[in-house]
């Protein structure tokens, strides 16, 4: 019962953000409001069991990516409002086509059968006596090694990728240089001027 | 299935891995300067690479996820070649430019290893790891030129509709997921064995295939090509469209033949109308274009039409024919391209084909080479293209596609065409400006290499076609 109501709960909550993502004016709000769709989500993958997702939602998209938005909305001067202008005038085109792929995968999912193996696994979704995120754990880096370390590579790829896109080393920029910081001597800092009186320096 | 059996099998993609990690370390040390020496390593990385994979011997490993077969090995081979060969054009053409990154070399070889993994993918998992290794890197790798609009709208256009095909292929994983319960690619061959094809699977086949078909460029998901090998770098597109393919078309034959045998008349259709479109478009629409790197992307969606035509098949004779035409197909490519990257003047690489008027007369040997290639592309007798051409469509009759077959001739009698019009435009023509000397020692050697296969490749032809026809038996036993 309980988790019926949350459910609901976090669908529509969910939803109802979604749509205010695309609908709303100000670009901060929909940030805002993708954040409250990151959390609601967070809070269905809590109702399946599966809270180390949950975290991992909350932690990476909250944290990192929503942040990130926040800052491109911010220091960048992107005229959104120019950018949204047309973005509902599509709504009746790209709600067609939504609706024509919507019919296709009520097909789809019409044909559905739940294999007799699938009803043990969802009903210890764990081994028992681990929690969630121990099991995950310990097929990521022992069976799954293989695509985590090519997952690492692919990020290594992005991090070279932004660097070599973006890094410009410009000419006569004044950069911090410890060393000379740490080297400097009363003498090359100050200069004695015998100030005579009634003149300046 | 020890781990050390399984690093064993996967030693020529640690090399490549480990070796770029190294690259990237000296390069971030030594900066820039060193761009000349990394790119001698990254030659010497490949190369190596390649050793091992033509020494070690057949095997699975990491639960088989990765298969090392004839077929990896000898798609591995065609695309190394490639990938040396653009790293050293890329060099050259960035050092004229003088704008080299010590990045370019290293990204080269962590695109390279994403094509072996991918053309080593035995589960659907794999599959999609090793082609975002890749496409990231080639994005990245399109854009590299930042002082050029032109190639920053290539990243960003190639990156844009990259991704959106990356989902759906994932959309179509899902689903192909969801109705077989395994992800192994002989495991769905088994499921389809044992429960049949249900719409849902051919649901997902036909995403997978849709997000497949955009990296080969099939119509009607070619739309990015043409833009994108024009602003990108010369010897980029010549990756794109040699190693990039070469890999991705491969995955296509993997992915397609080895989970889904039990599929064969839903998988046919869907390849027959690729293939036939993708040859009707890529004869008619290079016709109108003045810009040779946008011809060549034309030429290119015409030829993985002619491939697709092997593989709709679905035969061994088919596959054998499709690997034959890729080993064909991206060895004339390296060398078409090294030739327009020599279409330099004033310093500045110029890409009209009028630039190309009267070559002969000013670059004798630059002009033979590229008519050599461009008569072995139209499949001229008696150079390599008019062979591998014949084993597609003898290929086709055998498996009663004669339609297609026929289709597939009389394209590429159009397609002749606009080859023929280049080779007229360099030997005919009043000659324009010369171009540069100094095009550079690798640019030569690679277009005389290309050149050399092309024209004698009809004397050692049954070598090529035995290593093709073990590839083709590993994948189709």
């Amino acid at each position: 019962m309980f988790q019926t109501i949350a459910f609901y709960l976090f669908s529509a909550v969910m939803l109802v953000a979604a749509f205010m993502v695309i609908a709303s004016r100000n670009p901060v709000h929909s940030v805002l409001f993708l954040i409250l769709a990151f959390f609601n989500a967070a809070g269905l993958f809590v109702l399946t069991g599966a809270e180390f997702l949950a975290m991992i939602l909350v932690v990476v998209y909250v944290g990192a990516v929503a942040v990130l938005f926040l800052f491109v909305v911010m220091m960048l001067d992107v005229d959104f409002v120019e950018l949204k202008k047309g973005a509902l005038s599509y709504l009746p085109t790209g709600g067609l086509l939504g609706l024509a792929l919507l019919t296709e995968l009520v097909i789809v999912a019409g044909v559905w059968r739940m294999a007799p193996a699938s009803h043990a696994a969802l009903q210890s979704a764990t081994p028992a006596g681990l929690s969630n995120t121990q099991a995950l754990g310990r097929i990521l880096y022992t069976d799954y090694i293989y695509y985590f370390q090519i997952a690492g590579l692919v990020l290594l790829v992005a991090m070279i990728g932004a660097i070599v896109l973006t890094l410009r080393h410009r000419p006569g920029v004044r950069r911090q240089s410890i060393p000379v910081q740490n080297a400097r001597t009363p003498e090359m800092a100050m200069e004695l001027v015998d100030a005579k009186p009634g003149e300046g320096a | 299935m020890s781990i050390q059996n399984d690093l064993y099998v996967l030693l020529p993609e640690l090399i490549l891995a480990v070796g770029a990690m190294a690259l990237l370390l000296v390069g971030a040390v030594r900066g820039d300067k060193s761009a000349g020496t990394l790119t001698m390593l990254s030659v010497v990385l490949i190369a190596a690479s390649a050793y091992v994979t033509m020494v070690t011997g057949d095997g699975g490993a990491f639960h088989g996820a990765f298969v090392m077969d004839s077929f990896a090995r000898f798609t591995k081979a065609v695309i190394l070649w490639s990938s040396a060969a653009c790293v050293l054009m890329a060099h050259q053409f960035f050092s004229l430019e003088k704008s080299e990154r010590f990045e370019l070399p290293v990204l080269i070889v962590l695109a390279s290893l994403g094509m072996s993994l991918m053309v080593s993918a035995n589960n659907f998992i794999a599959l999609y790891m090793g082609l975002e290794l890749q496409s990231l890197a080639l994005y990245v790798l399109a854009a590299f030129n930042r002082e050029s609009v032109r190639s920053s709208e290539a990243g960003l256009k190639y990156f844009v509709l990259g991704s959106l095909s990356s989902g759906m292929m994932l959309y179509g994983i899902s689903m192909i997921y969801g109705f077989t319960g395994t992800l192994d690619f002989q495991g769905v061959a088994h499921v389809i064995v044992q429960n049949g094809v249900s719409i849902g699977l051919i649901f997902g086949l036909v995403f997978l295939l849709a997000g497949l078909a955009f990296k080969i460029s099939a119509v009607p998901f070619h739309m990015w090509t043409p833009d994108v090998y024009e602003g990108s770098p010369t010897p980029i597109t010549a990756f794109l469209a040699t190693a990039s393919k070469v890999a991705s078309l491969a995955l296509v034959l993997r992915a397609v033949v080895v989970p889904f045998p039990g599929a064969i008349h839903q998988w046919q259709q869907i390849i027959i109308v690729i293939s036939a479109a993708s040859m009707a478009l890529g004869a008619f629409a290079a016709i109108g274009q003045s810009n040779i790197k946008r011809l060549m992307a034309y030429s290119s969606i015409g030829h993985m039409g002619y491939a697709l035509l092997g593989l709709a098949a679905g035969t061994q004779a088919g596959l054998r024919g499709v690997l034959f035409y890729l080993a064909f197909y991206s060895l004339t490519n390296i060398g078409v391209f090294a030739c327009i990257q020599a279409m330099r003047r004033g310093g500045k690489p110029v890409e009209n084909i009028s630039d190309l008027a009267g070559l002969a007369r000013t670059r004798p040997a630059l002009a033979f080479a590229f008519m050599a290639m461009m008569l072995s592309l139209s499949g001229l007798p008696p150079l390599a293209g008019i062979l591998a051409k014949a084993f597609i469509f003898l290929a086709a009759l055998e498996a009663h596609l004669y339609v297609l077959a026929v289709f597939g001739v009389l394209t590429s009698v159009v397609g002749a065409y606009y080859y023929l019009r280049i080779v007229k435009v360099m030997y005919f023509d009043e000659p324009a400006e010369p171009f540069d000397r100094d095009m550079g020692w690798a640019v030569g050697a690679i277009a005389t290499i290309a050149t050399v296969f092309t024209v004698a490749f009809v004397l050692r032809i049954d070598l090529l076609m035995n290593y093709a026809g073990t590839a083709a038996q590993a994948l189709l036993k």
